[in-house]
């Protein structure tokens, strides 16, 4: 008995000695490096950041790691993609976290997708024969320009609002980034121009933000349905598809397998493009900031119109 | 029908005006924000203008249909996505393709579905697991039935308030209905504590805090059911207090728990018979695909020899895991082994029964939905160590969807008194309702 009266003792100071962390510069955890990357331009050097998933990951199946759970529980501030984007893996990391400024509800939870433009909200009912469907709308939102200046907006918001002394410092970092996404918005939208109203089909619904701002045309998906890996019967029927519609690129995340996609293109005569659906998010090219996301995408994307032969 | 659409687009259009009027000015040149709030407002017109457009189409065609008695809605009812348009044509169960959003730039969420959806706000997040379980082949010791439903569970979950949420597990099953798990959660409690208070899966070990439909296997390995109670395992009322064990090398968490003392080991004779449970777990990412689990529990309570007689229970365990996070889609192996020592007084004074217990079990991933496994599990019996039953597995699981799986296993298992049974055990689990994510 007395042994086991010490290894409760030993367990219980190690339960109550509670080591007070210090508080440095404010860390900011976002969940994707996109969301960490717009931080990163708001809040410049009076934040510390770090997000969880990576850009080459699939941002539904990640791992709730409890080293995650560390870097959420020193978080002042968290930012979410949301729309159920992290619902498989999130919510038992933030109830681990002891943390209770980033739980849902609290001031330090900050769920981006309030301040974006989302698209594919579901009306009417919906069911999981539909695949994984998101029934708040499509949580890939982040690959539009402007939705990035919106959320980098309600990010420079928050933080002025946790550290009043440093507004003018997010404010200006803030106008500072409009103004270059701006200028490179102007470069993007000029390149992608002649391609308005390409054909094209994606693998995964990932990039109706993107698509819808330099109105490109999806005719079909990869998949039969979200989630559901791709099914010979509905490779075929796409494929017929593709080729009546005379499609010429496949886009797919670095994160699925090309052979299916490979095989559509090689029957169809399409490019397969694999763009980075995320920063970080691109093998042997590095896609640092936000900024570059876009320009790997763009580049990458007139490439692949112009080696298939578009326009 | 259409005069309703055409009142909720025109609900819309204010409600955007007012949100953009309401909307603070970027700190640009204020011709550019108004140019922006154009645009953003020529957009929603236009996607309503399509969505008019589409549903009078539709209209045309099924006139006496969709000319119903409209109900136009009052002022009061909110016009974010509301007013679906009903009698919905047979692909109304499609997500409508760029169906134009509803969220404004800084305006609050919207609420999407009808009044029905709104009715459910607050009920908890549901589901139901069936986990159906048929067995073939001969087991004169143990046996199973040849098909049953072994369980429905049913998860209710939800934030209580802003300093709780709960969990409730019910477990039916041909046995009947019983509370598995119901417990309140304290995530913000001050000095880096989590508490969990009601009746829960004590944190002992690995396989005992599983739900048996996260189990790799379709059974048990033999040390739950020798040494730890049972399938049910470890489970108890009780309080649990953890507390992250901050430092710069590892994850560590410390968890100390009281349980009231009567679960499938232990047998509590008065009020003060409590049960004590201690866990310390360590975990490390070696590289960003693999991680390292390592664990130490132990348990101690009275058992049902005697008023004075204990048993104490102490575990090890250990979890390799290999996902690439690019490929975590199609590629994931997991090898996890745990030993269990229980020490158990008897009947007679100063009597006591040593037994030990074991697993080793490996899980592939062979493509994006099949997975292969194998497990070696054996244990003493808890009362009679001379008993050593001994049991190896091979599996094969597959997964149409993440909310469903199909599994069977071919399972020999040589029982101590020297009856050696070959079965192959198969599995449908399949889950409705909200999707639940699983503490890693």
């Amino acid at each position: 008995m007395k042994k086991f009266t010490f290894v409760l003792a030993a367990f219980a100071t190690a339960v109550l000695s509670a080591a007070a962390p210090a508080q440095a510069a404010l860390k900011v955890v976002a969940t994707t490096q996109d969301l960490e990357s717009l931080a990163k331009e708001v809040g410049g050097d009076k934040i510390e950041t770090d997000s969880l998933a990576k850009g080459y990951q699939d941002p539904h199946q990640v791992e709730p790691k409890p080293s995650f759970v560390l870097k959420l529980n020193k978080a002042d501030l968290l930012i979410v993609v949301g729309r159920e984007l992290e619902i498989g893996w999130l919510p038992p990391l933030i109830n681990q976290a002891r943390n209770p400024k980033i739980q849902p509800g609290a001031d330090r939870y900050l769920d981006a997708s309030g301040f974006a433009h989302i698209l594919e909200i579901p009306t009417g009912q919906i069911t999981r024969a539909m695949g994984d469907v998101h029934p708040q709308g499509n949580p890939h939102y982040w690959l539009s320009p402007e939705n990035g200046r919106r959320i980098a907006q309600g990010i420079q918001k928050k933080l002025a609002e946790i550290s009043p002394g440093d507004a003018a410092y997010f404010a200006q970092r803030y106008a500072d980034f409009d103004k270059r996404l701006a200028d490179a918005e102007k470069r993007w939208n000029a390149e992608m121009a002649p391609y308005r109203g390409t054909k094209i089909v994606t693998y995964h619904r990932s990039w109706p933000n993107f698509v819808e701002t330099y109105g490109l045309n999806v005719v079909g998906y990869v998949e039969p349905k979200p989630g559901i890996p791709p099914s010979p019967s509905h490779t075929f029927e796409l494929t017929q598809e593709m080729k009546k519609d005379n499609v010429k690129i496949i886009i797919i995340e670095p994160y699925f397998d090309a052979k299916t996609p490979n095989a559509i293109g090689r029957d169809t005569g399409a490019q397969v493009v694999t763009l980075a659906p995320s920063v970080g998010g691109a093998k042997g090219a590095p896609v640092a900031d936000y900024i570059q996301l876009f320009d790997y995408d763009v580049r990458t994307l007139v490439a692949a119109f112009k080696a298939a032969g578009v326009k | 029908m259409l005069h309703a659409v055409r009142v909720s687009c025109t609900g819309m259009l204010v409600l955007a005006f007012v949100a953009l009027a309401a909307a603070p000015a970027r700190a640009q040149d204020p011709q550019a924000e108004l140019k922006a709030q154009i645009e953003l407002l020529r957009q929603q017109l236009d996607a309503l203008q399509q969505k008019v457009a589409a549903l009078e189409a539709a209209g045309g065609q099924r006139p006496a249909a969709a000319e119903a008695p409209a109900t136009p809605p009052a002022g009061a009812t909110p016009p974010a996505a509301g007013t679906p348009p009903q009698a919905p044509p047979p692909a109304g169960v499609q997500v409508p393709e760029g169906a134009a959003g509803a969220g404004g730039p800084t305006g609050p969420l919207p609420v999407y579905g009808n009044t029905s959806a709104l009715s459910k706000i607050f009920n908890p997040d549901m589901a139901v697991i069936g986990n159906f379980i048929g067995a073939a082949g001969k087991n004169d010791v143990a046996p199973i039935p040849a098909l049953r439903l072994n369980e429905a569970e049913m998860s209710f979950q939800a934030i209580v308030d802003p300093y709780a949420r709960a969990d409730f597990f019910l477990s039916a099953s041909p046995e009947g209905l019983e509370v598995e798990e119901g417990f309140l959660t304290f995530p913000t409690l001050p000095g880096g504590l989590l508490m969990k208070v009601g009746k829960m899966k004590a944190q002992f070990g690995k396989v005992n805090t599983m739900h048996a439909h996260v189990l790799p296997w379709v059974d048990a390995p033999l040390p739950m059911t020798n040494l730890l109670g049972g399938d049910e395992g470890l489970n108890d009322s009780g309080i649990s207090v953890s507390k992250l064990i901050l430092n710069p090398v590892l994850f560590l968490e410390a968890t100390g728990e009281i349980y009231n003392g009567d679960n499938g080991v232990f047998a509590s004779h008065k009020r003060g018979n409590l049960t004590y449970v201690g866990r310390l777990r360590g975990y490390r990412d070696v590289t960003e695909s693999t991680n390292l689990d390592v664990g130490t529990s132990f348990a101690y309570g009275h058992n049902d020899a005697g008023p004075d007689a204990t048993t104490r229970l102490f575990g090890i365990d250990a979890t390799f895991r290999y996902r690439p996070l690019q490929e975590a889609l199609y590629k994931k192996a997991l090898v996890r082994a745990e030993m269990f020592w229980s020490r158990r007084d008897l009947l007679a004074p100063g009597a006591e029964a040593k037994a030990f217990g074991a697993y080793v079990s490996a899980d592939y991933q062979l493509t994006r939905r099949l997975f292969g496994g194998a497990r070696y599990d054996f244990s003493d019996r808890a009362i009679d160590p001379a008993l050593r039953d001994k049991s190896g597995s091979l599996l094969l699981t597959y997964w149409p969807s993440e909310f469903s799986q199909v599994r069977g296993q071919l399972r020999r298992t040589r029982y101590a008194e020297g009856a050696t049974a070959n079965e192959i055990l198969f599995q449908f689990l399949f889950s409705i309702g909200a999707h639940g994510a699983h503490v890693f």
